[in-house]
Parts: structure tokens; sequence; C-alpha cells
């Protein structure tokens, strides 16, 4: 049977982004070196949230980035299933920038591995950062961490943490019960 | 649709329009990764592509060789001149000899029609055809189709004329297949004798005088004279063929409207196009160039996708 638990409702989710928006006002002041990057495919929605946040806050021009990683991930002709490529839009030079990735949901740490190495082919940023909103901390198999997280949650591997941004914004985890 | 319906691209015969699309939109992708200072993804970096030209080539091998070490495969090259072929080798004992050094794709032109399907059937690893005489040149339609897309957006509807040696040009064929599943009309222009006599049975329209084939068609695809496949003379001379069939650049001036230019090369200036048509505006030639790399990076990333590396 599957169980289905609300992590983040849409006002708890309210007051999460704009904690991390604050975090990030807090250590890169005007923006004027950073650069925010959202990854494909599911970084995209919470990238633009904050970077619209973030430009309405200081009323400045904040460097804006996709950046899709499909050809550096390492489960290429792993997974018995195709990788198919997401759009780019990477239209400055990372070189020297402060750049924060933003991902909805750090997990094993491989995208975030394949996004770094594809980040590389672009520059040598000053420093990169990562955002994440959903930190599933007990099933890293890289030694990655985030610098900014909404919230932690401690699920087993084959739970799944759905994020909704779009429309009826809400965090919720999935989980298949153990029938015996 | 996230994967190709086929393991091995023999021809575009085999291809199903959902899986050209898929191809061009991975194209997309290579050509961006294609025009930023860092040129390479390690996709491939497991995969070990042997480059069989038992033919000669410039454009295609070079296109492919790029492309493969772009997507970071190692790479073997073969030519046929230089190797035991000459010693009376046959193909299969080639090709099994080269495969028993660990190699995963072949990418192969040859002069005999239907070499690729004969070897897709007795060896393991995944073939690609660059080439195989007068039969398909499958990457060459793609990257066409993928330069006309390119220009004029979406190819349903879209009006292309072929001119020149149809009966010989393996380009030809592979591009009448590629456009008519995409939704193009196609005609073709040229010496009667050099037009196969079955070409309506592809949905082919002839249009035997070049002016009002020109002034129908979006786009004009410019073939080469195959002279070396020619065992017999199909026109009395290149001149008189340059006459009626030759894309001058007033031709293109007297037309109402815009067209594009393509040519798959090599080109013969003076003959098929003049030299001014060629660097004019309305030439894509030079872009075609550039996509075949992105078009062959997709092709051989799509196909490796289709096995797994314990499978």
């Amino acid at each position: 049977m599957k169980h289905k638990r609300l992590i983040l409702d849409s006002d708890l989710l309210e007051i999460v982004i704009q904690r991390l928006v604050i975090e990030l006002r807090e250590n890169h002041g005007d923006f004027s070196q950073s650069a925010i990057i959202g990854l494909q495919p599911r970084g995209i929605v919470l990238a633009k949230m904050i970077h619209q946040q973030l430009e309405k806050q200081t009323g400045k021009k904040i460097l804006y980035g996709e950046l899709d990683s499909t050809f550096y991930r390492d489960d290429f002709r792993r997974t018995g299933k195709p990788l198919i490529p997401n759009t780019m839009f990477l239209e400055f030079i990372v070189e020297d920038k402060k750049v924060i990735l933003i991902d909805d949901v750090l997990y094993t740490g491989r995208s975030v591995r394949s996004a770094l190495n594809a980040l590389a082919d672009f520059g040598r940023p000053l420093n990169t950062e990562l955002l994440t909103l959903i930190d599933r901390r007990f099933n890293r198999e890289l030694p990655i961490q985030p610098d900014y997280t909404g919230v932690e949650v401690d699920t087993r591997a084959h739970d799944k943490v759905i994020v909704e941004l779009t429309d009826d914004k809400k965090v919720w985890i999935l989980t298949e019960e153990q029938t015996q | 649709m996230n994967r190709l319906s086929t393991k091995h691209l023999v021809g575009i015969k085999d291809l199903t329009p959902d899986d050209i699309h898929l191809i061009f939109e991975t194209a997309d992708n290579f050509k961006q990764i294609i025009n930023r200072p860092i040129r390479k993804v390690p996709s491939l970096r497991d995969i070990t592509i042997a480059n069989l030209f038992f033919e000669n080539s410039t454009r295609t091998r070079v296109s492919f060789e790029l492309a493969e070490k772009r997507l970071s495969a190692d790479v073997v090259n073969f030519s046929s001149s230089t190797s035991s072929v000459s010693k009376g080798e046959t193909l299969i004992d080639t090709v099994k000899n080269i495969l028993s050094m660990k190699v995963e794709m072949v990418v192969m032109r040859h002069a005999a029609p239907g070499a690729c399907v004969f070897l897709s059937k007795h060896i393991d690893a995944q073939i690609v055809n660059a080439g195989d005489g007068t039969h398909e040149h499958p990457t060459q339609a793609l990257l066409d189709a993928f330069s006309i897309r390119e220009e004029l957006g979406d190819l349903n509807g879209k009006k292309i004329l072929i001119v020149g040696d149809i009966l010989h040009s393996r380009v030809a064929l592979s591009n009448i297949y590629c456009l008519k599943k995409l939704g193009c009309q196609v005609k073709v222009c040229g010496p009667p004798t050099l037009i196969p006599r079955y070409i309506s049975a592809l949905g082919v329209e002839v249009e035997p005088n070049l002016m009002k084939g020109l002034e129908w068609c979006d786009v004009a695809n410019m073939l080469r004279i195959q002279l070396e496949r020619q065992d017999i003379r199909y026109f009395p001379t290149l001149r008189e063929y340059t006459m009626q069939y030759g894309l001058t650049l007033p031709m293109l001036e007297k037309l109402d409207k815009e067209i594009l230019i393509m040519h798959p090369g090599p080109i013969n200036r003076g003959v098929e196009v003049t030299s001014e048509v060629a660097d004019s505006d309305h030439s894509i030639i030079l872009d075609q160039v550039e996509n075949g790399v992105a078009i062959r990076m997709a092709v051989l990333y799509l196909l490796a996708a289709q096995k797994d590396v314990n499978a």
C-alpha cells in the first residue's frame, strides 16, 4: 500500500523559500559577482522563483542560467533506458563568478556531481555553492552536501519525494508500506 | 518517444518520423555544445568506434571522427587503400578482426550497396552507414533535413527540389525517404537518363525544367554529377549538362522569392552550381557541414544508448 505524507504545505513552503532567499542575500550582498544556475530538469522552477525574488528584493539584474548535465551522467548505458537531454540556457561566462546551483531534491548526489562536471566545461567559477529545497540526508552515495537547505527529510531508498511547485505548491513523501 | 526504434543506422528507410525528430532534438543540444569553448562531453568514454572507409571521403570521415571525439569515444581509423583488403581479405574477415580488438560500433562506407545491412546481420557491433554505393547515406539526409529545419522551421509541407544525378546518388535516395517521412513535397530534376525509372513509386514527381522547378520550390538541393559511378555516357557533355541543369546567380535573381541552396559536397564549381551561387547568401552549404557533426553526435549517442554496458 502506498502512503502519502505531507512535508510542506503551500504556506510553509513560501516561508522556507523566503528563508533561503534571505540566506543567499546574507552571503552574496549585491550579487554583482554571483550567478543563479538551475539544474535541469526539476531544479528550474525553484531556481526561477528564487531568482525572481532576489531581483525583486535587491532591485538589480542577477545572472541566471539553466544547466543540463545529461551528457555527464554516470548511469548512461547502465539503466536500460536512454538519457534524453533537456535544453540548456547559459549565456554568460562562469569564469570568476560565485555560482549558486539550485535543485529541488538532493538524494544520491550523483546529479550534482554530473552538474559540477558540466559546469566546469563553461569555465572556472570563483566558487560553487549548492542550494536544495529537500535534502534526503541518509541516501548519499557521494561526498556532496548542500550549503543551503530547505528541509532535511529522512527517507528510505524506495520512497519518493514529490515536489509540486507550479499550481498547488506542496511537498510530499510517497512511502511504499511493506506488507508481510 | 525517447529511444530509437533501431539498433543500427543502415538507412533512413528503417527510421520512423519519431526517430528522426528525436535525432533532431538531440542534435540541437549537441550543436550548442560544439559552439562553446569546451566542445566535448564524456558520454561515450567507454565506447570504441571503428571508422571503416572502403571508399574515398573527406567531409563524412572528418565529420564522423570529430563527432566521435567530441563524445569522448576512442576511435580507430581504417582505409582500404592502406589495409590488407588489397591483399584479398574479405569484408567479414576484416571487420571480425577489428571487432576482436573490442570495438562496440562500426561506421562504414563501402562501394557495394547493401554492405552495411550484410554486416549488421553477421556481426555483433552496431553499424552506422556512412554511404553504401548508390544505396543510402542516412546521416547526410538527416543533416540536410536538420539544416532546412533550422532555416525554415517545421518541414511539413515544404517543397524541396533535388537536382542532378538522381540515379547514382545515395544522397538523393536517403533525402527522398527522409523528407517524405517529414511531410515534405519532393520533386527531382535532371537529365532523363539520370532519373530512376520507378522514381514515382517513392511519391516523387519529375520536373524536367530547372527554372520551373526553382519557381516551385523552397529549397534546391544541387547534387554532384558522379562521373566515377557512370559506366556509360548518360549525357553528351558536361558543358551541355551545365547549360540545362547548372544553377547560376541570374536564375536565382529572376525568382520573386528567396530559396535556399544546398549541396552535399564535394562541389564541382561551374558544373552543377557556379561559384557565385555556392558562395552567395542563398547557400547554406557550410551550415550543412557544421550541422553534420551535431547530427552524427546525436546518432552515435542515441545508438549507444540502445545497448547497456553489461548487456
